[in-house]
């Protein structure tokens, strides 16, 4: 890499002063998170501007805060009951979060300067919404056709929208941590009908392992306190 | 008269050059292609979605089946994201032994990239001879994993074992005799190394078998010279990497831009193209192998001179000894926390790239702090180079499509996700 994180942003902080809600700096990665009503003009710079040229997109996707830093199973007290395993169990829900739910990544790569930079965009409303970079990198394109099929983030201004991964006729946003793991709906083929059809799923979802949270120091890693990945 | 119309066809998602399931819509004039519409997700397995319900180390697995032609690299990829957000740094001859193995899956990749390709457009020898050396790498991969094809041999921290001293035999059968297997069994006396050494000066022979194969041979080149050409500035734009990208005469590689285990003390050059067609790609390709033998060969030579261990010490991430596991007390607590609960990764975010064989492979890893990861996104070359596809076949024949595909090196595993 070409400049040190902590120099980098100080470039991209005094080009876009205003325009960056916030940074942070995370393993030598620097991030800025924008808002949606900056994002093109802002992404538009950062590939033609020559101290940037972020030439390449080199991946978008979407991100669901909903569940973030909701635990299975509290660790830090004891409790009377554990975790029952094989059972769906709730989510704790300890602390709110005050961020909007769906956000945007971008990972940008300049080539020429050899420097990565991730750009997050906070998507509001819903269904959420962020302009497209369709026509600033055209790479975007079915990176954002992905974000939309599994999150359902809408990009104004994308030419052709559509599903990419996800079944033909698809019901709902299957990466939203709202959407169960084993789905709404199951195929099979019905020899009655003489073709293959949906039913609603016969499974249900086990958790052999919950999700835990253990905000400790054993791995002797400084970045290990809450929130302390950000500068 | 009657009314001329384009006629759309249907190409997949049961078709032998498909590569996999692609569904290919294509709108046709004649013969000439005015419009290409791949229909991917047909092997969509929703490989994020799952990462996110275990913990860590599980969806290890998960990614060998991903790219199932280069499985290591994209353990690699997912390994080094972890590893960064854990802050910790494997020791060195671990690093050596990842090199080795990222490399060897870079032959296996491209031998099965030249396979596949030549085979699709009509050269039969050259598959059979790519995939008779596939044979030899993978009975590396089984020497040291079990697993011929999904290894799942990359931990955080290092490698799940050190190599193995000797490589498994042939046994006589009633499908070998004894002198064939005398014969088969020939190089494989020693250890994995050794065998691996015998492989490396016997490959480049190899390589310059498919040349004279392909290099020069005419109906090659009027199937590839010309076809499915790329501007190093759309190359750019399109998202390109690896071989696409350097095929278009672009020098980047991370291996030598941003060194990641030990690429830095490892000689090797960089092939790139001039044309950005077929063509041009296929030669960086081969070039590739030839690099990257060279690159098994030093790692040979340095694992020979350096034992040592090949996985961290901390039991907090890598598992303790079985052998410790009897007699101590908090090796059996380690062992039972971290495959029960696993470990915890502090909270963060981190994008991680390898250069895989097909380009660069990256996963995006967000952490809560919890004991699994919080969002895996996988970024997956073949699912960019395939949404170059319409550029790429507009203006071409329907015979080109397949070359075109060829070239770019799909995988669906890769694609879908």
């Amino acid at each position: 890499m070409t400049d040190s994180a902590s120099t980098f942003l100080t470039r991209l902080d005094q080009r876009f002063g205003g325009l960056v809600t916030r940074s942070s700096i995370c393993c030598k990665q620097v991030t800025i998170e924008l808002a949606p009503v900056h994002l093109h003009e802002v992404c538009l710079a950062l590939r033609d501007e020559e101290e940037f040229s972020f030439e390449q997109l080199m991946d978008l996707c979407g991100v669901d805060y909903l569940t973030y830093g909701k635990a299975d199973w509290e660790t830090s007290d004891t409790t009377s009951t554990g975790f029952s395993r094989g059972v769906s169990a709730g989510i704790y829900q300890t602390d709110s979060d005050t961020r909007p739910r769906y956000a945007v990544v971008y990972q940008l790569l300049s080539i020429s300067r050899n420097q990565r930079l991730r750009v997050r965009c906070y998507a509001q409303g819903e269904p959420p919404r962020v302009c497209s970079v369709v026509d600033v990198w055209s790479s975007a394109n079915w990176y954002e056709r992905e974000a939309f099929d599994l999150f359902g983030i809408l990009f104004e201004g994308h030419p052709d929208l559509r599903r990419i991964l996800t079944d033909y006729g698809f019901i709902g946003h299957p990466f939203r941590k709202d959407f169960p793991l084993e789905g709404n709906v199951e195929v099979r083929y019905d020899p009655d009908k003489k073709r293959v059809a949906y039913q609603p799923v016969t499974i249900s979802n086990r958790i052999s392992v919950p999700k835990v949270i253990r905000d400790d120091n054993r791995n002797g890693n400084a970045n290990s306190s809450k929130g302390a990945g950000n500068a | 008269m009657p009314e001329i119309r384009n006629m759309t066809i249907n190409f997949g998602p049961q078709h032998p050059a498909a590569h996999g399931v692609l569904r290919l819509v294509l709108e046709m004039d004649g013969e000439v292609i005015q419009r290409a519409d791949p229909h991917v997700g047909l092997l969509h397995r929703g490989t994020e979605k799952l990462a996110e319900s275990k913990p860590f180390n599980q969806s290890i697995g998960y990614m060998d089946r991903l790219d199932y032609v280069s499985m290591i690299c994209n353990e690699h990829a997912y390994v080094l994201a972890i590893e960064k957000l854990l802050g910790i740094t494997p020791p060195v001859r671990a690093q050596y032994i990842r090199v080795l193995f990222s490399e060897i899956t870079r032959i296996l990749n491209h031998t099965f990239f030249l396979g596949t390709q030549a085979l699709d457009l009509g050269a039969m020898t050259v598959f059979l001879y790519c995939f008779r050396e596939r044979e030899d790498l993978f009975d590396c991969y089984e020497a040291v994993t079990g697993a011929r094809m999904h290894p799942c041999y990359f931990r955080p921290g290092g490698v799940y074992r050190d190599l193995p001293d000797e490589m498994p035999r042939y046994q006589p059968s009633k499908w070998h005799t004894e002198d064939e297997v005398r014969r088969l069994n020939e190089n494989r006396q020693g250890s994995l190394l050794d065998f691996l050494e015998d492989f490396t000066q016997r490959f480049p022979v190899y390589v310059d078998e498919y040349e004279t194969l392909l290099t020069e041979n005419r109906i090659w080149k009027q199937r590839t010279v010309g076809i499915g050409v790329v501007s190093p500035e759309r190359a750019l734009q399109l998202g390109f990497v690896g071989p696409m990208l350097r095929g278009s005469g672009i020098e980047w590689d991370l291996r030598k831009k941003q060194p990641y285990e030990v690429y830095d003390q490892v000689d090797f050059d960089i092939p790139v193209g001039v044309n950005g067609d077929c063509y041009d790609r296929y030669l960086v390709r081969v070039e590739e192998m030839r690099e990257s033998n060279k690159i098994i060969k030093q790692c040979i030579d340095w694992l020979r001179k350096n034992p040592g261990p090949v996985i961290i010490d901390d039991h907090k991430i890598a598992p303790p000894r079985r052998e410790d596991m009897k007699n101590d007390m908090e090796s059996l607590i380690h062992h039972f926390k971290l495959f029960t609960e696993g470990y915890c990764v502090p909270e963060g975010e981190v994008y991680a790239a390898v250069e895989h064989p097909k380009g660069e492979f990256g996963i995006y890893l967000v952490s809560d702090g919890a004991n699994k990861p919080y969002r895996v996104k996988i970024r997956a070359p073949a699912f960019c180079h395939l949404s170059s596809m319409d550029e790429l076949a507009k203006g071409h024949m329907l015979a080109d499509v397949v070359a075109i595909i060829g070239t770019l090196d799909v995988v669906f595993g890769d694609v879908d996700r």
